[in-house]
């Protein structure tokens, strides 16, 4: 099968507790994330950014593009992160920039899921004639170029949120679709299964009831992906233009920064933190992404070695461990 | 052999698909887009132009299916209308005078990124928690995780504005005749510095990373153990036995990261004002310049398939699996 070649590494990662009993590995899963240290570190970020997303409207009250000081002021005691050129306190716009930026992320990451796990679930569980349809239309999306499809999407659709959205979910549903699909399928042959369908349990039941619990963990760590995904890729369609340019976000501000020729005047105070904000976001959703993995593939998982092994020969203890 | 055809019948319906969507995108969005460019740009226009573009965008009085039999035919006679922001030039000329620069630019650093990126990837799972497995993949990420765009244009303004040490825009400099002299293909290579850098650093972690994972389920094979209780090199282990097994995904991955070359390096353009496609597709979009926008769409797609098909093709030839089912 074509599509099985075009696999990628990551997609084999929640193979080991599919096999498992329904409920133990979700335990054991969330009790691996809360010991892991990247996770922690993550989550802890992840939590921060969204407090301060929130709060936003209570630390800088009113319309942050409004003008409120001199132009390009450097960072000072009054304004943390100095001012725009235009004269807007460049915190301010940061702050209020998470929301804008967190939500749509959030909502594309959700929504490209959805549809994945939709597809996924349907491909795996109907095979045949349904399968063929479903995962032609996704290796189709797959391949078409990204970016510049997004920006063609964006030239014709009426710039505004919604269009960001929109254009962002069409691009990025199909990369979620084959992975899941793919664990769905070796689940799919499972004798629970089986033995689902003989008991005659309806489709729906058995695809979100009987297989959609048990890749649980890859279905988060695809849901993680989609969120990168689109908090970066808004990011890029709003610094070309394309995005709403009269909204507050992380991809405006930066559009904005380059518009006004921060850097080429030195003003790197307005151009740093909301790309920064973004990495930061990105970074920690990777942590627990990654951590996501290790928990569920022991053989990512650092090796404890006991302090009594020599340090001259990790490789062949490290490989009979992975065992 | 089948497995060949199979692939290049779905690189025809993709192709298809992409076609279909070009045709359809102007004929169903909300707001009339000819409208748009008419208002911007009439007073430029010839007569039978605005005619050639109403059918080209499909503001004309024909049935659906009629409009869409003589758009596939000029598709496949080449014939992509003429572009609005560079009249009188056909949007083929346009296209072409700019792909050769996307490939330099986009190839370099592809070349690069994966051939350093994989063989990162290759150390650090031989050596599992050595210095390269434990202290690159955690930078490697956090520098992944900045928007490409901002690292770009922060290089930019570090090594070009601030230091100065390479030019900040365009391929080569201004003035100076494109020919096969030294100073030419000089300032060209000094002039693809820093945009193929800025890619290579974003893009050598995938490939690491993804390298170090398949290669640690690579090293605990048996045939690894096998080889290792023969006695034969640790190097020879490494390389021939564990990395040529495990090269696999990375194989599909640059197929993938050949799509990125012709599309994905659009906002590498943009940033550097490198005279390539996707800078060049930006631009048509800024200029409402429909005919040359879906002219790059269908080049960058075609492009993409292509490099997808041949890499397909040598998958045949290194993975027995395929030839064999």
């Amino acid at each position: 099968m074509a599509t099985a070649i075009l696999q990628q590494p990551g997609t084999t990662a929640g193979k080991t507790p599919a096999a498992k009993p329904k409920t133990k590995p979700n335990r054991s899963f969330i009790h691996g994330l809360l010991t892991n240290r990247k996770a922690l570190v993550g989550m802890a970020v992840m939590a921060l950014f969204i407090v301060v997303a929130l709060l936003a409207p209570v630390l800088f009250p009113g319309d942050p593009s409004r003008i409120t000081a001199m132009a390009s002021l450097e960072p000072d005691a009054e304004h943390w992160l100095g001012t725009t050129a235009k004269g807007q306190d460049v915190l301010a716009l940061t702050v209020h920039g998470a929301r804008s930026s967190l939500l749509v992320g959030l909502t594309v990451g959700f929504a490209s899921t959805f549809i994945g796990i939709l597809v996924g679930l349907a491909s795996a569980y109907f095979g045949r004639f349904i399968d063929e349809a479903l995962s032609l239309v996704t290796n189709v999306f797959l391949l078409l170029p990204g970016l510049p499809l997004l920006v063609i999407l964006a030239a014709f659709l009426p710039p505004g949120l919604g269009t960001v959205i929109l254009v962002l979910v069409v691009t990025g549903w199909a990369g979620s679709a084959r992975v899941l699909r793919s664990q769905a399928l070796s689940i799919r042959s499972k004798d629970f299964v089986a033995a689902a369908v003989v008991s005659g349990e309806r489709a729906g039941r058995i695809m979100f009831r009987e297989i959609l619990p048990n890749m649980a963990s890859i279905v988060m760590g695809t849901l993680l992906a989609c969120v990168i995904y689109g908090i970066g890729a808004q990011a890029g369609l709003e610094f070309l233009g394309l995005g709403d340019v009269s909204t507050v976000s992380w991809g405006n501000n930066l559009f904005w920064a380059g518009n006004e020729g921060a850097l080429l005047t030195g003003s790197w105070w307005v151009f740093v933190p909301s790309g920064v904000c973004i990495a930061l976001v990105a970074f920690a959703l990777a942590l627990i992404n990654y951590a996501v993995d290790e928990v569920t593939n022991p053989r990512l998982r650092k090796i404890k070695t006991p302090k009594t092994a020599t340090a001259g020969t990790p490789a062949p203890i490290e490989r009979s461990a992975a065992k | 052999m089948r497995f060949i055809l199979r692939r290049l019948g779905f690189y025809l319906v993709a192709f298809w698909a992409s076609i279909t969507l070009n045709f359809l995108l102007p004929r169903f969005m909300p707001g009339d887009p000819v409208s748009r460019m008419f208002a911007r740009s009439q007073d430029r226009m010839q007569p039978e132009q605005i005619e050639a573009l109403r059918r080209l965008l499909g503001v004309d009085d024909r049935p659906l299916w009629e409009q869409y039999a003589g758009y596939l035919q000029n598709i496949f006679t080449g014939q992509m209308g003429v572009s609005i922001s560079r009249f009188p030039a056909p949007v083929t000329e346009v296209i072409s005078s700019q792909i050769g620069w996307t490939l330099l630019l986009g190839g370099t650093a592809l070349v690069i990124a994966a051939v350093v990126g994989n063989l990162l990837g290759i150390v650090a799972a031989w050596r599992r928690g050595g210095a390269i497995d434990s202290a690159l993949p955690p930078v490697l990420v956090f520098i992944g995780s900045f928007p490409y765009f901002w690292l770009a244009m922060g290089a930019l303004y570090l090594f070009g504005v601030v230091l100065g040490w390479f030019p900040i825009r365009h391929a080569f400099t201004d003035g100076l005749e494109p020919a096969f002299t030294w100073e030419f293909i000089g300032d060209v290579g000094a002039h693809l510095v820093l945009p193929a850098l800025t890619i290579v650093l974003v893009s050598i972690g995938g490939w690491m990373l993804g390298m170090r994972n398949t290669m640690i389920a690579t090293n605990s094979e048996d045939y690894i153990t096998m080889a290792e209780a023969k006695g034969l090199r640790p190097g020879r282990i490494m390389l021939r036995y564990a990395a040529r097994n495990a090269m696999l995904p990375s194989v599909t991955s640059f197929g993938m990261g050949l799509g990125f070359v012709v599309g994905g390096a659009l906002l590498t353009e943009v940033v550097f004002a490198y005279p390539g496609v996707g800078y060049q597709l930006l631009n048509a979009v800024q200029g409402l310049d429909y005919p040359l926008m879906q002219g790059l769409f269908l080049t960058i797609t075609a492009a993409v398939l292509l490099a997808n098909f041949l890499v397909d093709i040598l998958y045949v030839r290194l993975d027995p699996r395929v030839r064999s089912n």
